[in-house]
Parts: C-alpha cells; sequence; structure tokens
C-alpha cells in the first residue's frame, strides 16, 4: 500500500505475535533446562521414537495410495452428492479424535460389527489395538485430508489438456502417463509429508489405541513419564526429541510442498473422454462407496451406540461437557484476539503470520510440558488445568485461523485503504466499519473451527487435570478405561454433537452476516 | 491556490516532476498518453505517493507531509468509491464523520446531498444494488458532503458510457462551482475536457506542465500532445 495510506495499525499484531512467539520459546527453552541429558535415551525412550516414525510413515502412506484412486475417481465422475461428500471429506478436521476412535472400536473393535461379520464367516477376530489400530485411525483422518489435496491437483490440470489428449486419441493409460502422473509427482510427496509430520505428533490415538512398551508414541511417552512417574526430566528430554523431529519433519513438508490446505472450488468435473468405459465407471463407483462407506460407518456407529446411552448419562459428563463449553469458548475468544490484529499486521508485513504458524511446529504436549515447568515453581498447575488447555488449544488452531484471515485482510486493505485514508476514517474506524463487517464470514468460520478443536481436544488437559477436572473428552477417555463403553458411547455423542453445534453456531454466524 | 513547487514524486521507481500552480476555483483536465504520469500527479496531491523533493502548499500552507485524510482534498478513484457493505447513506455520511455516528442535523445533511445528486429514494440500497451511473451519483453526493475545497478525479466515470459520462461531468462541474471548489480530473478524452475544463494540465515523459487555456491547447496541440491525440 502507498505511503500515507496506512489505515490499519500494526504494532497489535506484533505484540500478539511477540506473545505468542515468547510463550512458546518459553515453553522449550523450559524443557531444553529441564531435559536430563546426562542419562540419555533409555531402551522404552529409542523404542517410542521408533514407533513415532514408524507408524507416521505407515500412516503417510496407506493414506496417499488409498487417497490417489479415489480422488481420480472423484476427478473423473459426476454423480448427486458428489458436492456433499467432497465437504464430508474436510469433516475429520473438526471431529473430536476420542469420538472418531469410540467409532473405530464400534466397528473395527473386538466385538465390533467386522468381528462379527468375520465371526460368520468363520474366521478369526481381529484386534484393532496396537500399530495397525493407530494406523488405522491415522488413516480415517487423514486419508480425507489426503483425498482433498490430491483432487485439487488433479483440477489443477488444465481442461485443454484433457481436451487435447482426448483430440490424440489417448486413453486411460496415455493420460495417466502423459498428465495424472507428472501430476502426482508433483503433489503426493508434499501431501504425504504433510501427513507424516501431523502423525509425528499424535496423541489421543496413541493413548487410546496404542500404549504398552510396542505402541507407544513420543507424545504418549511425555504424558506417560510426566502423570505415572513424575519423572520431569526424562520427559523434557522426550519432548527436546520430540522438537527436533518435528521441526525435521515440517522443514521436510515445506520443503517438498508450497500449496495450501484450504482448497476452494472442488466442485467442478473436468470433462473426460477417455474413462468411459463400464468397466472404471464399476471401479470408480466401488472406489468411492468403499471410502465413503469407511468414512461414514464409524459415525453411524457412534450415532448408533450413543444414543442409548445419551439419555442416561453420569453426572460427571454433564460436568465435563459444562468445562467443554466454558474452555472452548475461552479459547475461541482468545484465538480471535491473537489472530485478528496477526492478520491484520501479516496483511502489510507477510513475515508476521510465520510467528503464528510456531503452532505448526511446537506439539501441544511439548508446549504443554513446558508451561508445566514454567507453571509448577510458582503455581499449582493442576489448579491452572483449565486455563493453561484453553491457551493451547488457542495457539494450535491459530495457524490454521491465520490461513483463513490472513488472505481476506490483504485484500480488504489492498481494496478499501486508500479510500479510508481519503476519509480519514483512522484504524479504529476502519477496523469497526469495513474489516469487521467485511470478513465476518472468515472471522465465523476460524472461530468455528477453534471452538471444535477446543471442545474435541484431548491433549494437553491428560497432562494437568486432577482426577476432580475433566473435559468432555478426557471424561469419555476415563469412561473407557473404566470399561463403561455404554457411558463412554453416549457422551461421545454428546461430544460429536456440542462440536458440530458449536462450528455450526460461529460459521453461520459470520454468514449471516447483514451484507 | 495550489502549488507544486518544484517537486518530484516517487510511484514506486517511477518518477513525475511538476513546478505549477493551480488558480483557487479553476476547473482543470489532466490529460497526456497513459503510463505518462497523470494518476500519479494526482495521488501525490492526495498524499499516497511520496514526494521526494520540493514543497506542495496549499493556499500557502506547506501540505508535502500531511497525511490523506488531513489533506483539504476529496478524491474519486477509477474504481472503489463506495463501500459495498454499507448502505448509500452511510457511505455519504462517512464523508461527515468517518465513524459515522451522525447526530440528527447531519442525517439531515446526507438526505439533502441525497436529493441534490437524484438519489433521493436510494438511501437504503447496497451499491450493488444501484446502477453504474446511481453509484457515481452516490460518490458525488460523498464529495459534497465532505465540503473539501480540492477535489481530484482519476476517472471514476471511466467505465460508463458516453451520454452517462457527459451527465456526470455535468454534474461535476455544477457542484464544484457551487462550492467554489478546486477541480481537477484526469481524462483521456480531450471532449471532457473541452466541455468542463477551463484549463488543462499536460503530463507527459515524466512531466507535469503549467495549465494552460483548454481550447488554446488543444486547437493548437505541441508535439507531445499532437502524438497523444493522433
Amino acid at each position: 500500500m502507498a505511503f500515507g495510506a496506512q489505515p490499519v495499525r500494526t504494532w497489535p499484531g506484533l505484540a500478539a505475535a511477540a506473545l505468542v512467539a515468547a510463550v512458546m520459546l518459553a515453553a522449550l527453552v523450559a524443557v531444553a533446562l529441564r531435559a536430563e541429558t546426562g542419562a540419555g535415551l533409555g531402551a522404552q525412550d529409542w523404542s517410542a521414537i521408533r514407533f513415532t516414525v514408524l507408524q507416521a510413515a505407515l500412516s503417510a502412506l496407506f493414506s496417499v495410495a488409498l487417497a490417489i484412486p479415489v480422488a481420480r475417481a472423484l476427478a473423473r465422475r459426476s454423480f448427486p452428492g458428489r458436492g456433499l461428500l467432497i465437504t464430508l471429506l474436510g469433516a475429520p478436521f473438526i471431529l473430536p479424535v476420542i469420538v472418531a476412535v469410540l467409532g473405530l472400536l464400534t466397528v473395527f473393535g473386538r466385538g465390533g460389527w467386522l468381528n462379527a461379520l468375520l465371526g460368520l464367516a468363520g474366521l478369526p477376530p481381529v484386534s484393532i489395538y496396537g500399530l495397525h489400530g493407530v494406523v488405522l485411525a491415522h488413516v480415517f483422518f487423514n486419508l480425507p485430508l489426503a483425498t482433498r489435496l490430491i483432487l485439487q491437483g488433479w483440477q489443477e490440470i488444465p481442461a485443454e489438456r484433457f481436451r487435447l489428449a482426448a483430440q490424440l486419441g489417448a486413453g486411460p493409460r496415455e493420460i495417466w502417463r502423459l498428465l495424472e502422473r507428472p501430476m502426482l509427482a508433483r503433489t503426493a510427496p508434499g501431501v504425504a509429508a504433510l501427513i507424516f509430520a501431523i502423525c509425528l505428533t499424535s496423541f489421543a490415538v496413541a493413548l487410546t489405541l496404542g500404549g504398552g512398551p510396542k505402541a507407544t508414541t513420543i507424545e504418549l511417552a511425555i504424558y506417560q513419564a510426566f502423570r505415572f512417574d513424575f519423572d520431569l526430566g526424562r520427559s523434557a528430554l522426550l519432548a527436546l526429541v520430540q522438537i527436533v523431529l518435528t521441526l525435521a519433519a515440517a522443514t521436510l513438508a515445506l520443503g517438498v510442498s508450497a500449496r495450501g490446505g484450504f482448497g476452494a472450488g472442488l466442485d467442478r468435473v473436468v470433462q473426460r473422454w477417455d474413462a468411459r468405459t463400464p468397466g472404471l465407471r464399476a471401479l470408480d463407483a466401488g472406489l468411492i462407496l468403499a471410502a465413503a462407506l469407511f468414512l461414514l460407518a464409524p459415525l453411524a456407529a457412534i450415532a448408533a451406540a450413543g444414543l442409548p446411552g445419551l439419555l442416561h448419562l453420569p453426572e460427571q459428563v454433564y460436568m465435563a461437557c459444562l468445562v467443554s463449553v466454558f474452555v472452548a469458548a475461552v479459547s475461541t475468544i482468545l484465538l480471535l484476539c491473537l489472530a485478528l490484529p496477526i492478520a491484520l499486521a501479516a496483511a502489510r508485513m507477510p513475515l508476521v503470520e510465520q510467528a503464528g504458524l510456531l503452532g505448526l511446529a511446537v506439539s501441544p504436549l511439548v508446549l504443554g510440558a513446558g508451561l508445566f515447568l514454567l507453571i509448577n515453581p510458582v503455581a499449582s498447575p493442576f489448579a491452572l488445568a483449565l486455563p493453561v488447555t484453553a491457551l493451547v488449544n488457542a495457539l494450535m488452531a491459530l495457524p490454521f485461523a491465520l490461513r483463513i484471515l490472513t488472505p481476506k485482510a490483504r485484500e480488504e486493505v489492498d481494496r478499501h485503504a486508500r479510500l479510508a485514508a481519503t476519509l480519514n476514517m483512522g484504524a479504529w474506524g476502519f477496523f469497526r466499519l469495513v474489516l469487521l463487517p467485511r470478513m465476518r464470514p472468515q472471522i465465523g468460520f476460524a472461530a468455528g473451527l477453534a471452538a471444535a478443536l477446543s471442545m474435541g481436544d484431548l491433549g494437553v488437559i491428560a497432562l494437568f487435570a486432577d482426577p476432580e477436572t475433566a473435559t468432555l473428552p478426557l471424561q469419555i477417555y476415563r469412561l473407557m478405561a473404566a470399561y463403561r463403553m455404554e457411558a463412554a458411547s453416549g457422551a461421545a455423542l454428546l461430544l460429536l454433537i456440542l462440536s458440530v453445534t458449536a462450528f455450526w453456531l460461529c460459521d453461520r454466524g459470520g454468514r449471516h452476516a447483514a451484507p | 491556490m495550489l502549488r507544486l513547487d518544484n517537486i518530484r514524486v516517487d510511484n514506486g521507481g517511477f518518477f513525475l516532476d511538476a513546478d505549477l500552480g493551480v488558480e483557487p476555483g479553476a476547473s482543470v483536465a489532466v490529460i497526456g498518453p497513459s503510463g505518462a504520469g497523470k494518476s500519479t500527479l494526482l495521488g501525490a496531491i492526495a498524499g499516497f505517493h511520496p514526494v521526494v523533493r520540493g514543497r506542495i502548499l496549499w493556499g500557502g500552507t506547506d501540505i508535502t507531509h500531511d497525511t490523506p485524510g488531513q489533506r483539504p482534498v476529496a478524491m474519486l478513484f477509477q474504481d472503489g468509491n463506495l463501500f459495498p457493505h454499507l448502505t448509500v447513506s452511510q457511505n455519504v455520511g462517512l464523508g461527515i464523520r468517518p465513524d459515522l455516528r451522525l447526530n440528527v442535523a447531519e442525517e439531515d445533511r446526507v438526505r439533502d446531498a441525497l436529493l441534490r445528486v437524484g438519489l433521493r429514494t436510494l438511501g437504503e440500497r447496497k451499491p450493488a444494488a444501484l446502477s453504474g451511473g446511481q453509484q457515481s451519483r452516490a460518490a458525488l453526493a460523498r464529495v459534497l458532503v465532505q465540503k473539501r475545497p480540492l477535489l481530484l478525479l482519476d476517472e471514476p466515470f471511466a467505465a460508463l458510457g458516453p451520454a452517462l459520462k457527459a451527465e456526470m461531468l455535468d454534474l461535476v462541474a455544477a457542484l464544484a462551482r457551487e462550492a467554489k471548489a478546486t477541480l481537477l480530473m484526469v481524462s483521456h478524452d480531450p471532449n471532457d475536457a473541452r466541455r468542463i475544463a477551463e484549463q488543462v494540465i499536460l503530463v507527459a515523459e515524466g512531466r507535469a506542465e503549467e495549465p494552460a487555456p483548454t481550447e488554446e491547447l488543444l486547437d493548437n496541440p505541441p508535439p507531445a500532445l499532437r502524438d497523444y491525440l493522433g
């Protein structure tokens, strides 16, 4: 923007970004100082590191390998409900992990639907616990993400290329070689690296489906060192390992991909001339059905399993429910207070956005461990469990919120700053009269994501909570650990309803603005 | 009196020099080839481009370093003159109080201005619900309530058809006359200049010339202008 025409102040954003960076760095320094490097890593720690890398690699591999045929089917077929299905592919982002885990248990668990079928066929039952359970849950969460990203790659192939290929008489095989394989060579490694990085910091899935010496992630090991042994030094050392791994994976992911996660315009179907054979049609239909079933069955399962329990939930569930709503509300407000100023500052100085992205490089449990170490000398960390949870949730949602808010803020500033300057609107007037109303849909969407993520989060709260305190996800975990599956399923259904409602309310609130 | 005292304007590496004066109440067209610096000249006066040499004086006061909002300037751009999410009345009201906290008397001024530009009944509409000509009128209503003595037009009517554009120019000229405002307008079309401007500033090859009488200049153009007019 030109000289003199600056109705946007950058200092609030710079201050917010500095605050975020300071909290993150303080936590990291606390962890680094407390880490007992003298003892070195034990056999258990090495096993946790190996398992973390292995499960993340397998999750990335399976998610991408399965996403490629599904994305191709979606890219070249148009059918009723296609738009809805693609929207649903975005839903796992706001789906609480614990809810999905319970859903997967209902379908794939010991007494689940799959084993019932296998039993009918006279086959031995499968177990969902351990490595394959963890990978299954990660694929459930990341297959949709991979499908969306790869579908985007498909749709970025210009329609003219397909026309030209058809004109040259290219069949499916030639199109694969000419157009599709080069596109996948560009996109798939980035998607795999992204999923690898996401799964490295997996906690709730490992907590519920993993565990034991053979299936413990580093995040879970940090938690166990903390909760069971209260070995702060070892837990800090593990956190240090996690930081190194996360940074390495983030660098890898950034290195091989530069594309964003919130792709728009997926509702277009490119006309294709090569895939009209009945065989390919049946193949694509089968793939789409299988993918939809894989995604929807656990959700249907949790609805079916939870409904009977929903009416007579234990007392603690209602308390936890109130706590979760409160934490999510505080976290969402906190997020907006940080994200809005940072987005506005980033509209003018792109570097500011990087501070918010720090949340991607620091895992929740590492941040939690760092904050615990910082708080411990001055106050009881357990007393601060809920504020810390709200803060960590807000910091973790910040990178996503900035991805949503910053481009819109930049657009509005570019478009209206000159006029606002000649009218002498001032920074506050421009914010109140132009930015706030113009950015309402984005603010609502970001707030909805933050509220849903916080509502469903089972991470740092597990580290901080005393037995009397629990958010709803933690309460569900406790019910599961006590084998009260009906109550757990009922509470999970309640949590699912709460998360979706929180997202829906914020998002609608943004879109139903006056203009 | 607007005086550009031997200024050099920096528009992101493009430089424009000007050393000229404009009489109070004059209507002046700014003409020249594309890319010569017409918009840069207006942008400098409005405070959007830094002046790296010389001074801009208004009535003897140095305004070179004032922010755009502090200058005695109302400006209409090529597009984006109205906020799309505010009603026409609110857009006009911004010209009186940029925080939109208007009292009853100020609301009346908004209504009068809308009446003057012929939009009496359309105050509650959003800009998108107006035609192109009506949008121009709404922007002019705001210029009217701003009561700034210097009015800068950077081709705000370029997207309108010839008849509508002529109508708008006549309205601008009338409003400027009533308010005794000084008018500077960028134009591609010599006929616009003949229609409402007594004087023309020729901008060519990175330099803005002293205003010259319109008829004289257009009937007997110097080489730079002749090339442009064809």
